[in-house]
């Protein structure tokens, strides 16, 4: 019997917000255990929550770049549960009126488009972070993470393969790096995603019984963990077995997934409207004016780059993986005309040196004026090649102005032909036995002449008013 | 509204707590008392009324995506039953 894996994702993702979500109390990532933490995000009682606007902001734009109805009339719940990371035994949550609905992604495997369907999007908080202490087999408690701003984003169960996941999951991320709504960390937690997964025979209607996995903290770990999934799944049924609903762990070290022990035996969160929030209304104008704001996403731009800039595919993915490359491509070639030459140089030089400073490709500063200027004076030929990939790497490490560089290292071009005639001669007078090949047809020897005449001139010659005195000279020997 | 005492189970593991078979009679006793008492608000028709969740005609009360300081952690801390290493020191929960 052939079967078909059937799975759906619960993506979270933290928000860019400077503060917590009902809270003034930073976000960083990191921090000595517990200095991010107030009584509001520790959970002392008598204290009231303040929602964060931009956490509204930052749902909308998501919902609109997903193809969401956003609801007008939004609410938050309390989810009950007892479990240390959350200080206040319940997490401000949405569950009967989230704020996006009924979106879509569409995503590209292997030339097959697809769209997945959207279920929700919902704001919530996010909760501690739990460490076992080996020491004294206990559980200590930091609550840095305690209420930064999260987006749950609930996918209908469309994918009907690993590939199709994680090219969600790649246009997701690229997404919300775009809009600025999240940094999308995998490593850093900052972008989690729960697979619900169960196999069915192919063509047959109804659902399987599915099981969850949690903890898969890379695009490489989700393939494997729906691989070994699938597969386990497939085999309990074969074996006669009934697959459990349950929710399963993924674990990295041993390639496989395991049953969580619940401690909670009873799975029941007592939803209830949050009292201490009030709801929010959002109007047609907030909606208007988060559209009018949001940024050209990045499959707009590569194919903008393709049809009207005429470059390749491949260079125009390689500027829209992080935004703030394609921004420097954009602005530098809109003041120097040269699409393809700026291209060049990010890919080619930018590039290499963000990775040998280690610095964050959203963290380097390049002036694009300055930068333009570089490709027009090597364009122009009054520098060359390597004189360019020099400037710029000064222009990128230290912000130099490229003209009064080019001036002080003096790596101008020649421009007086004297000079170069002058060059010539003397070099005709120091070969004579290249001067006799050359007459005898080789032409190896007039390149051996060319070379001869630039590291005279020091490589600041133009190659080709080089060739062509030289070519003078020796035919009218 | 009469509650069985296997919902009173419920409930007790629901709130982590330990009641004596005594004790669940008497919650059992309560808790339908007060069920019933609520339960007199069925009488009203409410087929047209729209659910509150707020006493309040507001919204939109929102705060300024600014950072302010943190407590002190020794502040935060201070209440803690337990404390080891900067953290809230609980029960072995991680598996």
């Amino acid at each position: 019997m052939s079967w078909e894996t059937v799975i759906g994702l619960e993506v979270h993702v933290e928000l860019a917000t400077k503060s917590k979500i009902f809270c003034s109390c930073t976000t960083e990532f990191g921090g000595a255990p517990n200095t991010h933490v107030c009584p509001v995000c520790s959970g002392l009682p008598g204290v009231l929550p303040t929602l964060n606007e931009n956490v509204v902001e930052f749902a909308i734009k998501t919902g609109l770049a997903t193809n969401c109805e956003i609801t007008r009339f939004n609410k938050f719940d309390r989810k009950n549960y007892f479990y240390p990371d959350l200080p206040k035994a319940y997490q401000v949550s949405q569950l009967y009126l989230p704020i996006c609905r009924n979106g879509h992604v569409d995503i590209e495997v292997n030339g097959n488009k697809k769209s997945i369907g959207i279920h929700e999007i919902h704001m919530e908080e996010d909760a501690g972070k739990l460490v076992h202490d080996p020491w004294e087999d206990s559980t200590l408690v930091d609550y840095n993470r305690c209420g930064v701003p999260l987006l749950e984003i609930v996918s209908e169960p469309d994918f009907r393969s690993a590939e199709e996941v994680i090219a969600y999951l790649e246009k997701l991320r690229e997404t919300l790096i775009y809009l600025g709504v999240s940094d999308c960390k995998m490593q850093e937690g900052s972008m989690r995603a729960d697979v619900n997964l169960s196999v069915r025979p192919t063509g047959a209607a109804e659902f399987g019984t599915r099981t969850e996995m949690k903890n898969i903290n890379s695009f490489k770990a989700i393939g494997r963990a729906i691989a070994y999934e699938a597969k386990r799944q497939i085999e309990q049924i074969e074996m006669g077995k009934r697959v459990i609903q349950e929710t399963r762990r993924w674990d990295e070290n041993k390639d496989a997934t395991y049953a969580m022990r619940s401690k909670e035996n009873a799975q029941d969160y007592r939803y209830f409207p949050e009292p201490d929030l009030l709801p929010i209304e959002i109007s047609e104008e907030w909606i208007e004016r988060a559209k009018s704001e949001m940024p050209e996403p990045a499959w707009a731009k590569r194919e903008r780059y393709v049809s009207e800039m005429g470059l390749s595919e491949y260079d125009a993915k390689v500027l829209t993986t992080e935004r703030s490359l394609a921004l420097l491509f954009e602005d530098t070639t809109a003041l120097c005309g040269e699409p393809k030459e700026v291209c060049n140089l990010i890919i080619g030089e930018l590039m290499r040196l963000i990775t040998e400073s280690q610095t964050a490709a959203d963290k380097i500063y390049v002036d694009p004026g300055k930068m333009a200027e570089i490709i027009k004076l090597t364009v122009e030929g009054k520098i060359n090649r390597n004189a360019e990939k020099e400037v710029f790497e000064a222009l990128f490490k230290e912000d130099i102005d490229p003209v009064s560089y080019i001036e002080e290292k003096g790596l101008m071009m020649l421009e007086d032909d004297g000079l170069v005639e002058s060059t010539v001669e003397e070099v005709i007078k120091n070969n004579p036995k290249s001067i006799e090949d050359y007459k005898g047809g080789k032409q190896k020897a007039f390149g051996f002449l060319v070379g001869q005449t630039m590291r005279a001139l020091k490589g600041k010659a133009n190659p080709q008013t080089v060739n062509k005195i030289l070519k003078e000279k020796l035919d009218s020997l | 509204m009469i509650l069985d005492i296997k919902l009173i189970e419920y409930l007790e593991e629901l709130s982590r707590l330990k009641l004596s078979d005594e004790e669940k009679e008497k919650v059992k006793k309560d808790l339908s008392g007060i069920l019933s008492y609520v339960d007199s608000l069925n009488e009203l028709d409410t087929t047209d009324v729209e659910p509150m969740s707020h006493p309040f005609d507001f919204t939109n009360n929102f705060r300024k995506d600014e950072v302010k300081p943190s407590f002190d952690r020794e502040l935060i801390l201070k209440n803690a039953p337990k404390k080891k290493d900067g953290c809230f020191q609980v029960p072995k929960t991680v598996e």
